[in-house]
C-alpha cells in the first residue's frame, strides 16, 4: 500500500535500533518526561561535566516519534556544551512550532526529518518530549540532579550551576 | 444474504449519510457516529420553522416548539420501552446523565460505610462520578474485576455484592472489549440485595435493542451523538418512584413551580431535572435518529454489525502480529475490535492508518483502569456502525497488514 507518512527510514531506524536507549549508570542528571495523550514516558539521563554533555541516554516507552526524536537528539548533543545543546533545542522547537531557515535545519542533522510533524498537531508533543525534558534539566538542574553516593569529584553535579 | 444483496443494502444506507465517502473509512463509531441527512434536515427544519423557547411562551410558536420537544421525549420512551415519558430526562450526554445520579441520588442515599460496586471495565464517565460520590458521602467504592476476556459470571457478581452494597453501576457493552454484561440478571440479583442498579448504555443503546422494563434497571444513561444524533443531547432514564424522591441536580429556570425569596417548589417530572433552556434542536435530531433506526430495524443493524465484526476479526487473525482484546467470538464484540500490533505503538498505527484514510482510535479509550488491569498501556480500536461495509473492513486490514513494514520491520 502507498502512503505519505513521515515514517521515513531515518525515523524508523532510530525507533527500532536506538543507539542511546539504555541505562546510564554514571549519569549525574535524570528527569522523567511524560506525554499523557500518547502515553509516551521517557527518562532522560545526561552526564554533564564542566558544562559539556559527555554522555547521554534514555529509557522508557512510547510511540516511534517520541523514541526516535529522543535518540536523534542525543546523537546531536552528546559531545556538545550545554549552551550548544540549548541552541539546538531552540531550533528544534521552533522547527516544530513555526519556521526555521535551511541553515538552521542543517544544524539539526537527522533530527531535521521531523520537520513534517509540524503539520500534525496531534503528534507535536511526541516529537518535542525528549527536547523539552532536556530543557527542563537545564532550567532546573537541582530538580534533575541525581542523588549520588558513589561518585564525587570535579564532575559532581554541584559544578553544573553555571549551566 | 448474497454479496450482491449486501452491496445493494450498503449503497442504500450510505446514500443517507452525506459525510460518508468511498475515500474515507470512518471506523471510530464507538467515539461518535456520522449523521444521516434526515437528522440534519430535522434539526434545520426545527430551527427554520418551529423554534421558540419550549415549555414557556403561551404563543403558538412556543407551543409548537414544546410539542416537537415532547414528541422527541415520547420517541425516546418508546425506543427503550419506558413506562412513561416522566421517566425520560434529556441531558447533554451519558456523562451528564451519570453525574446527575452521582449527585442527586447519592446525596440522600449513601452514608459512610455503604458500598458502591462498579466494574473495572467502566468508561471513566461511569467511574469518576462514583469516586467523587464516595468521597463526598464516605461510601466505599468497590471494583469488580472481570476475566481477561471481559466475562463477569453470576458467581463473580454475587461474591462482589455485600449487605452494604447500595448502588451497582455497570456498562451494558464495554467500549474497549465490546463484550456484553448480563445486565438483566445482575440487576435482578442487585435488587434482591436492595441495591439500585445503574446501567451505562452509551455503547449498547446504539447497537442492540434495549428495553428498560425487560432489563429492570433503575437507571439507564446514553448519548445521542453515538446513535446518529447531534452532539449535546443525551438521555437519562430513571424509574419514576426513584426520580420522584430525588433532589434536583441543577437549579434555575423551568424546573420550578413557585419561587419565593426563601426557596422554591420544584416542577413535576421530568422537568424537575431539566433546569434552564433545553436543547430542543438536539432532541428533535435524536427523534429523527430514532425514526431512522426504526426504519432500518435492529434486525438488520445487529446482523450487519455482527457480519462486519466477524469478517474483520477473521481477516485480522491471519496476521500473526495482531492480538485482539476480549472474546474470541465476534458475536461478543458488538462492532468493537480493540487490538495490538506487536512492536508498533498504537499512535503510530493510527497515524499510518490516517495516512491511508482509515479513521481509528488509539490510546486508553477513557478506560485507563481496565487497560492497567489487562496490563496494556494503550491500544488501537476500530469500531463499526451498521453503515460500514466489507470494503471498509478490507481497507482497515490491508492498512494494518502494511503497518509493520512501514515501521521498518523486515517482513
Amino acid at each position: 500500500m502507498q502512503n505519505n507518512t513521515f515514517y521515513n527510514e531515518i525515523l524508523t531506524d532510530h525507533n527500532l535500533h536506538p543507539a542511546h536507549k539504555h541505562e546510564l549508570e554514571d549519569a549525574n542528571y535524570e528527569l522523567e518526561g511524560v506525554n499523557p495523550s500518547c502515553g509516551d514516558d521517557i527518562v532522560l539521563k545526561l552526564k554533564v561535566e564542566d558544562g559539556k554533555i559527555t554522555d547521554g541516554a534514555y529509557v522508557g516507552d512510547g510511540c516511534a516519534i517520541s523514541q526516535a526524536s529522543a535518540d536523534m537528539m542525543l546523537d546531536l548533543v552528546i559531545g556538545k556544551t550545554v549552551d550548544e545543546a540549548r541552541h539546538l533545542s531552540d531550533i528544534f522547537l521552533r522547527m516544530i512550532k513555526e519556521k526555521i531557515t535551511d541553515e538552521e535545519r542543517d544544524e539539526l542533522e537527522e533530527a531535521g526529518v521531523l520537520q513534517d510533524i509540524s503539520h500534525m498537531p496531534a503528534r507535536v508533543k511526541c516529537a518535542v518530549l525528549g527536547w523539552h525534558t532536556m530543557d527542563e534539566i537545564f532550567d532546573d538542574p537541582e530538580k534533575a540532579k541525581k542523588n549520588f553516593t558513589s561518585i564525587k569529584g570535579p564532575s559532581d553535579s554541584s559544578n553544573i550551576c553555571h549551566m | 444474504m448474497t454479496k450482491t444483496e449486501r452491496r445493494e443494502e450498503d449503497a442504500r444506507i450510505r446514500r443517507d449519510f452525506p459525510l460518508l465517502t468511498p475515500g474515507e473509512a470512518y471506523l471510530d463509531n464507538a467515539a461518535t457516529t456520522q449523521k444521516p441527512q434526515a437528522v440534519l434536515d430535522a434539526v434545520t427544519e426545527y430551527y427554520r420553522k418551529s423554534n421558540a423557547n419550549p415549555l414557556r411562551g403561551l404563543y403558538a410558536l412556543s407551543v409548537e416548539a414544546t410539542r416537537e420537544y415532547e414528541d422527541a421525549r415520547e420517541a425516546v420512551r418508546s425506543f427503550i420501552n419506558a413506562k412513561s415519558t416522566e421517566e425520560i430526562i434529556f441531558t447533554r450526554n451519558a456523562t451528564e446523565s451519570l453525574n446527575l445520579i452521582g449527585y442527586s441520588w447519592t446525596a440522600d442515599h449513601l452514608k459512610e460505610g455503604d458500598e458502591i460496586l462498579i466494574t473495572v471495565m467502566e468508561h471513566h464517565s461511569n467511574m469518576l462520578p462514583w469516586q467523587q460520590a464516595a468521597r463526598r458521602t464516605g461510601a466505599v467504592l468497590k471494583y469488580l474485576e472481570p476475566q481477561q476476556d471481559g466475562t463477569i459470571t453470576e458467581e463473580m457478581f454475587r461474591s462482589a455484592l455485600t449487605p452494604r452494597t447500595r448502588l451497582v453501576c455497570m456498562t451494558q457493552i464495554s467500549n474497549v472489549l465490546g463484550c456484553r454484561n448480563d445486565v438483566k440478571r445482575f440487576a435482578s440479583i442487585a435488587h434482591e440485595q436492595g441495591a439500585v442498579f445503574v446501567c451505562d448504555g452509551a455503547q449498547s443503546v446504539p447497537h442492540i435493542p434495549v428495553d428498560v422494563q425487560d432489563l429492570d434497571v433503575d437507571f439507564l444513561a446514553f448519548s445521542g451523538h453515538k446513535m446518529l444524533s447531534p452532539m449535546g443531547i443525551g438521555v437519562l432514564y430513571g424509574r419514576k418512584e426513584i426520580l420522584e424522591e430525588m433532589q434536583p441536580f441543577l437549579f434555575g429556570g423551568e424546573m420550578i413551580e413557585y419561587v419565593t425569596r426563601e426557596g422554591a417548589t420544584y416542577a413535576e417530572l421530568p422537568h424537575k431535572f431539566e433546569a434552564g433552556t433545553v436543547n430542543a434542536g438536539g432532541a428533535v435530531g435524536l427523534h429523527a435518529a430514532i425514526d431512522y433506526y426504526n426504519r432500518i430495524g435492529f434486525d438488520r443493524i445487529v446482523e450487519r454489525e455482527e457480519h462486519l465484526t466477524r469478517y474483520a476479526m477473521e481477516r485480522m487473525k491471519e496476521n500473526p502480529y495482531i492480538t485482539i482484546l476480549g472474546s474470541e467470538d465476534p458475536k461478543n464484540h458488538h462492532g468493537i475490535i480493540t487490538f495490538k500490533i506487536e512492536g508498533v505503538h498504537p499512535h503510530d498505527i493510527a497515524a499510518i492508518l490516517d495516512s491511508l484514510h482509515v479513521d481509528v482510535r488509539a490510546g486508553h479509550h477513557c478506560a485507563q483502569p481496565l487497560l492497567k488491569f489487562l496490563g496494556i498501556p494503550s491500544t488501537t480500536r476500530a469500531s463499526f456502525c451498521f453503515y460500514n461495509t466489507e470494503d471498509e473492513a478490507d481497507r482497515l486490514i490491508d492498512a494494518l497488514n502494511s503497518v509493520r513494514k512501514e515501521m521498518g520491520y523486515a517482513e
